[in-house]
C-alpha cells in the first residue's frame, strides 16, 4: 500500500543542553528500524517528536520526511503514523467495536463500518467481540485490538513504542509475529524503540543503539 | 471543526473578563455614590455628608465589631477543629467515616444549616427538650437569648460549623501535594506523636497551602448576610446587614449611606484579613523555636481529646440540626419540654407545596443555568491549558478566588447601581449572571485537578488515529471525564442554591428563591413552614451530588474501566 520512505533528516533534540539525540536515519517501506539504548536516553521523546507530542521544555531541530512530505508542518492528526504505546490503550469508554471504528476513516454507511469492525475483528481471531466492554479483554486480546485499530486508520508509516514489553513471554512471540507481518504486508516504514535484543533481533531490520 | 482551537483559546479570556469586570464595575459603583454622585437618584454633587450620616448611625460600633470578630473567631475556630481533626485522624480508619460525614454537608446551604442550628440550640429548641426536666429541671423554655445573642455567639458557631467542611475539603486536596503521608510517617518514625508529628512536620508545609481558602472564609464571615440574618444580634447587627437593610429602606437617600457603608464593610474585611496576617506572621516568628525543640509528646493526648471531641461535636451538631428541621416540619401541636413531637402530621408540607411552585422553579432554573455557564467556562478554561501546554498562571488563579475575596455586598451594590442608572431590568437574566460569577470558582476547583491529571496518551492515541482537536474533546475527554464532570456540576449547583444576596440584590426584591424565601420565613415565627423551605433548599444540592454519582454508574455499568477509575 504506502511506498514512501520515512526519513529523519538531523534530528537533534534538546533539553536545554547538549542534544539528548541526533540522529539521521532513512527507512524503507517495510523495514523496521530498531532504536535501542538505556531507559532515559530520550527514545521515546524521539517518536513522541514525530508523532508530534514533543513535551514542554524540549526542542528539536532537523526534519521528519515521509516520502516528499514534511511531517513537521502538518498537526499530528494529519501525520497518519500509527502510534503502538506499551500500554493498549483502548478507551474505556468505547466498546471493542467502538475503539476499532474510531480508528478508521469517517464514511460509509453504519452498516459498512460495522461490516468492516466485524471483518477486522474476524483478522485478529476475535469473531463476534465487537460488543465487548474492553475491561473484560485478556492483555493478549487487548493488544491485538490495539494493533488493529491503528491499522485501520490506514496510517503511512509505524511508530512502535516498547510495543511488547508488558506482555508475557507466550503473548510476546505471538504478538511480535503479526505486528511485523503486518507491517510488511501493508509495506509500513517503521521505527521501534525498546530495550529487548530479542524485539530488535525478530525485527530484522537495522539497528542503531543509542 | 478547525476553528475550535482558536475558539477555545478565547475562553480563558472571557471567563477572567466575567469574573473581574462585574467586581470591577460593581466597586466603581459603590465609590460613586458613596460620595454623593448618583444621578438617576438626584444625586449630582460630591459631598461627604453620606459618611457622616453614616458616623453618627446608631450603634455602628457595635457592628463592626460584630462582624470583626465573629469573623475572626468563626475562622480561627475552624481553623483550630480542622487542624486537630486532621491530626487525630489522619491515615486512621476513621478517618474515611469522617470524610464521608463531612463531604456531604459542604451541599447544605449556608441559610438552611443556620436555621436548623437555630432551631436545635434555641431554648425551646431540640437540644434544651432532650435534657428537659429530667436533667435541667426545665418545664418551660430557659431564658436565655439564642440566636441573636449580643455578642454573636450563636453567629460565630453557625459559621464555624459550616466552614468545617468547607475547610476540611480545601486541606484534603492539598495533602498530596505536600506529601503528608510520608511527612507524618517520617516524624512518627523519630518518636514523634501523632499530633506533634503533624502540627510540627506536615502543618508548616499544609498552611500556604490553604491560606487563599482560609481568606476567602475570612471574607465571608466578617460579611455574609443570610447566616447574620438568622443567627445574629439584630439591634445592631453585623454592618453587611445593616449595609443590606440600609439599601432596601424606602428612603431613597438611604442608598447613598448604603453605597459608604459598602466602602466601610471592604475596610472591616481587610482590617481582618490584616490581623489575620499579622496573627500569621506572629505565630511563624514564635513558632519557629518551638518547631526545633525536640519535644515529641508534649500535649499529645489534650491534642487527640480535643480532636476527637470536636470532630464529633461538629458532626453531630450539623447531623442533629438537620434531624431537627425534619422534625420541626412534620410537628403539628409540640409542647416543651417533650422530645418528640406527637402527632406528626403533614400539614406543614402540604401548606408549602400550595405555595413553592415559583421559588422552586425560579432556584432550579437559575441554578442549572448558572452551573451550565460556569461548566461550560471551566470545560473552556481547562482545554485551552492543554492546547497553550501550560497551567493558568498564579496570578489567573488569583482572579479565579476574586469574587469569593470581596465582600458580596459592596460590588453587588455596585451592580444594582449600575443596573439603575443604565434603565435595565432587574430579574431572572441579571441573577443568572451573579450567580454563575460565584459559580465558576467552585466548579473550576472542583474539575481542575482530575481534568489536568488525564493521562496525555489518551489524546494522542486519538489524535494518532486522525481525530481532530475538537473531536477528541468531544468524543475522548468528555465522555471519559463525565463523572468528575457531573461532579463539578452538582458542587455548582449547590452553590448557586446557597446563594442570597445576589438573587435579592439583582433581582431588585422580586425574584424568590427557596433561599430568600427560607431566609425570609427564618425571620417570622412559623418553624414548620420555614423547616419545610429549609428542606427543600436542603434536598435540591442532595439530587444533585445523587444524580452526579448515579449516572455515570448507570452510563459505564457494562464498561468495568470507567466504574474502577482506571480512566482517569
Amino acid at each position: 500500500m504506502s511506498t514512501a520512505p520515512l526519513r529523519l533528516d538531523e534530528i537533534a533534540i534538546t533539553h536545554g543542553g547538549p542534544p539528548l539525540i541526533d540522529i539521521s536515519a532513512s527507512v524503507a517501506p517495510g523495514e523496521i528500524l530498531t532504536l535501542m539504548g538505556p531507559s532515559g536516553v530520550g527514545k521515546s521523546t524521539l517518536l513522541a517528536h514525530i508523532a508530534g507530542f514533543l513535551p514542554v521544555g524540549f526542542q528539536a531541530s532537523g526534519r521528519v520526511l515521509l516520502g516528499e512530505t514534511d511531517l513537521g508542518l502538518l498537526p499530528p492528526e494529519r501525520r497518519r503514523l500509527g502510534l503502538l504505546f506499551q500500554d493498549p490503550l483502548l478507551f474505556p469508554h468505547l466498546d471493542v467495536g467502538g475503539n476499532l471504528a474510531f480508528g478508521m476513516p469517517a464514511g460509509g454507511s453504519r452498516r459498512q463500518r460495522r461490516d468492516e469492525v466485524n471483518t477486522a475483528l474476524d483478522d485478529i481471531g476475535l469473531s463476534g467481540f465487537a460488543e465487548r466492554d474492553p475491561g473484560t479483554l485478556s492483555g493478549g486480546q487487548r493488544a491485538r485490538v490495539a494493533l488493529m485499530r491503528v491499522l485501520l486508520a490506514r496510517p503511512r508509516a509505524m511508530l512502535l513504542d516498547e510495543p511488547f514489553s508488558k506482555l508475557d513471554t507466550a503473548l510476546r512471540d505471538e504478538m511480535r509475529r503479526l505486528v511485523f507481518e503486518r507491517i510488511r504486508r501493508d509495506g509500513l516504514p517503521t521505527l521501534m524503540v525498546t530495550h529487548d535484543r530479542a524485539d530488535a533481533e525478530a525485527a530484522g531490520g537495522p539497528i542503531i543503539e543509542l | 471543526m478547525p476553528y475550535f482551537v482558536t475558539a477555545i483559546r478565547v475562553v480563558p479570556a472571557i471567563a477572567l473578563a466575567l469574573l473581574i469586570l462585574p467586581v470591577l464595575l460593581g466597586l466603581a459603583g459603590v465609590v460613586a455614590p458613596a460620595f454623593g454622585w448618583h444621578p438617576a437618584l438626584g444625586g449630582e454633587a460630591w459631598t461627604l455628608s453620606h459618611w457622616q450620616a453614616l458616623g453618627s448611625a446608631p450603634g455602628l460600633d457595635d457592628m463592626i465589631r460584630l462582624s470583626l470578630l465573629t469573623g475572626l473567631a468563626s475562622a480561627l475556630a475552624t481553623l483550630i477543629i480542622v487542624t486537630l481533626c486532621l491530626a487525630t485522624f489522619l491515615e486512621t480508619r476513621a478517618f474515611g467515616a469522617i470524610r464521608r460525614l463531612l463531604s456531604p454537608l459542604l451541599a447544605v446551604p449556608h441559610a438552611a444549616a443556620a436555621i436548623g442550628l437555630a432551631f436545635l440550640l434555641t431554648p425551646s429548641g431540640l437540644a434544651s427538650r432532650l435534657v428537659s426536666p429530667w436533667l435541667s429541671g426545665w418545664a418551660h423554655p430557659p431564658d436565655y437569648l439564642f440566636p441573636g445573642d449580643s455578642i454573636g455567639l450563636a453567629l460565630a458557631l453557625g459559621l464555624t460549623l459550616k466552614e468545617i467542611p468547607f475547610l476540611l475539603l480545601m486541606s484534603l486536596a492539598a495533602l498530596p501535594q505536600c506529601r503528608a503521608g510520608e511527612r507524618l510517617m517520617m516524624a512518627r518514625s523519630l518518636g514523634y506523636g501523632r499530633i506533634n508529628g503533624f502540627l510540627k512536620g506536615v502543618m508548616p508545609a499544609l498552611y500556604p497551602l490553604i491560606r487563599l481558602p482560609l481568606y476567602a472564609i475570612i471574607v465571608f464571615a466578617t460579611a455574609n448576610i443570610e447566616v447574620a440574618m438568622i443567627l445574629g444580634p439584630s439591634t445592631p447587627p453585623p454592618l453587611a446587614v445593616a449595609v443590606v437593610r440600609w439599601l432596601g429602606d424606602p428612603d431613597l437617600t438611604m442608598r447613598f449611606q448604603a453605597a459608604a457603608g459598602a466602602l466601610l464593610q471592604i475596610g472591616v474585611t481587610a482590617g481582618a484579613l490584616l490581623i489575620w496576617w499579622l496573627g500569621e506572621r506572629l505565630v511563624s516568628r514564635l513558632g519557629a523555636g518551638w518547631l526545633r525543640d525536640g519535644h515529641r509528646r508534649r500535649g499529645e493526648r489534650l491534642g487527640r481529646g480535643l480532636g476527637t471531641l470536636m470532630t464529633w461535636l461538629a458532626i453531630g451538631v450539623l447531623v442533629a440540626a438537620l434531624g431537627g428541621l425534619i422534625l420541626w416540619s412534620l410537628a403539628g401541636y409540640w409542647p416543651f419540654p417533650d422530645a418528640w413531637p406527637a402527632p406528626l402530621t403533614l400539614h406543614a408540607w402540604q401548606q408549602a407545596t400550595m405555595g413553592i411552585g415559583t421559588s422552586l422553579s425560579n432556584t432550579v432554573t437559575i441554578g442549572l443555568a448558572a452551573t451550565g455557564i460556569a461548566l461550560v467556562l471551566t470545560l473552556g478554561c481547562l482545554e485551552a491549558e492543554t492546547h497553550r501546554r501550560r497551567p493558568l498562571s498564579a496570578g489567573t488563579q488569583l482572579i479565579l478566588y476574586l469574587p469569593l475575596l470581596v465582600p458580596q455586598v459592596a460590588f453587588l451594590q455596585g451592580l444594582v447601581q449600575w443596573q439603575t442608572q443604565a434603565g435595565l431590568n432587574a430579574g431572572w437574566p441579571a441573577v443568572t449572571l451573579s450567580h454563575a460569577l460565584f459559580v465558576l470558582p467552585y466548579t473550576f476547583l472542583s474539575l481542575a485537578e482530575s481534568y489536568r491529571r488525564q493521562d496525555p496518551r489518551w489524546r494522542q492515541v486519538a489524535a494518532t488515529l486522525g481525530a481532530s482537536p475538537a473531536s477528541i474533546f468531544l468524543r475522548i475527554r468528555l465522555p471519559m471525564l463525565a463523572a468528575p464532570i457531573l461532579v463539578a456540576g452538582a458542587v455548582g449547583f449547590a452553590v448557586s442554591i446557597g446563594q442570597y444576596l445576589p438573587t435579592l440584590l439583582l433581582g431588585a426584591g422580586r425574584l424568590t428563591t427557596l433561599t430568600t424565601e427560607a431566609v425570609n420565613l427564618a425571620s417570622g415565627g412559623d418553624r414548620r413552614l420555614t423547616a419545610v423551605y429549609a428542606l427543600y433548599q436542603l434536598a435540591l444540592p442532595a439530587l444533585g451530588f445523587a444524580l452526579a454519582t448515579a449516572l455515570p454508574r448507570l452510563w459505564w455499568r457494562h464498561r468495568r474501566q470507567m466504574l474502577s477509575g482506571d480512566a482517569a
